[in-house]
């Protein structure tokens, strides 16, 4: 039993969890499951600045932080008390590959070599860290919503929009993935 | 009741802006009751860690082909998600205070394409989305707030020039 919570979950078990999040925030008082709304809400609560998109009543939003609270308690929760003693298991040609990228610690779920304070001064790290913060913050905005709103909650709900904006996500993951993270990695 | 009189009618046009979660619920209750969306966020963010999706090297293998996980895991949420939704539109089920749960339509908009595009690239780069952005915090890996915080300016920066850019 211990063995079963320590190891790494399958998928289809995280996966039909993250499912049911959707009719439990409906159920629980109509709220429509999404989490970079939240980035604007910050937005609007401390540097409105006198943008339009940013003057709302951000309170009514409120839910959404205490959400965002839950997901950082239930991470802390789960290293602390559920963690799985093993380094993460890493398919052998990315091992391989991220090797001659001097990227060789496997023992954390992020590679140490990249998400530390010393990387974020290097200009790999600042690429990357601040760089694909600003991505995610800019593009999920303009796309309206992320893999929660729109890949999740969207696709549930039959919006094409959200799926073109899934589509597009997928796009912009392989384009990075395989044609430019490699140069960023060389740095 | 009151603040809704202070609020101006436009609020929600403004606020349902390029989102999909909109707070739609008309009752009013008192604050705590939102720790029903801690103890839901909780599950969640266990979910995060424990499944690894909050990491970087799962997502670096989803791109390149070298994992199902992440789309076993994203493919059976969206099939849950769907019978969920239907469920609760075809039965009419109401929230547990009794309110009506409702469903907006979404409409096209060019940010969907170039946005997805640009938050495709940003979330292989830091092996998050904004959801697992925050999970990360939480399992120790302070140097993430710095990439929160840059979402954060990002997102600012888009509403900054929204007026500029297609939609």
């Amino acid at each position: 039993m211990l063995q079963a919570i320590q190891a790494p979950w399958p998928w289809y078990v995280a996966g039909a969890l993250i499912g049911l999040i959707v009719p439990a925030l409906l159920l629980l008082g109509n709220k429509h499951f999404g989490i970079s709304a939240n980035l604007r809400h910050v937005c609007a609560a401390c540097f409105p600045a006198g943008i339009k998109f940013f003057q709302y009543n951000w309170k009514k939003e409120i839910w959404n932080f205490v959400f965002v609270g839950g997901i950082i308690i239930g991470a802390i929760i789960a290293t602390q008390l559920m963690s799985n003693p093993d380094p993460v298991a890493i398919h052998p040609d990315l091992a391989k590959e991220l090797a001659t990228y001097n990227i060789n610690d496997h023992s954390g779920m992020l590679p140490k070599e990249l998400f530390s304070f010393e990387s974020l001064f290097t200009l790999r790290g600042l690429i990357m860290l601040i760089g694909g913060g600003f991505l995610v913050g800019f593009g999920t905005r303009w796309a309206g919503g992320c893999t929660s709103g729109h890949s999740i909650m969207g696709l549930s709900n039959l919006q094409l929009p959200s799926l073109i904006a899934t589509i597009m996500f997928m796009v912009g993951g392989f384009i990075m993935a395989n044609l430019i993270l490699p140069f960023i990695l060389r740095l | 009741m009151q603040t809704q009189q202070a609020t101006p009618d436009t609020d929600f046009e403004v606020r349902s802006t390029d989102t999909i979660c909109v707070n739609e619920s008309q009752q009013q209750h008192p604050g705590w009751y939102n720790l029903k969306y801690l103890a839901v966020g909780v599950v969640f963010g266990i979910v995060f860690v424990k499944a690894e999706i909050i990491s970087w090297f799962r997502i670096q293998e989803m791109f390149r082909l070298q994992s199902f996980h992440m789309y076993g895991v994203i493919g059976t949420a969206v099939v849950v998600g769907m019978i969920s939704v239907w469920l609760i539109k075809k039965f009419k089920v109401k929230t547990i205070h009794g309110e009506e749960i409702s469903f907006q339509k979404k409409k096209f908009s060019k940010g969907q394409i170039y946005g997805g595009l640009l938050f495709g690239l940003g979330w292989t780069l830091t092996g998050a989305c904004p959801g697992p952005l925050f999970a990360q915090i939480g399992t120790g890996v302070y140097v993430v707030i710095v990439v929160v915080l840059s979402a954060i300016a990002g997102t600012w920066v888009y509403g900054y020039f929204r007026e500029k850019l297609p939609h």
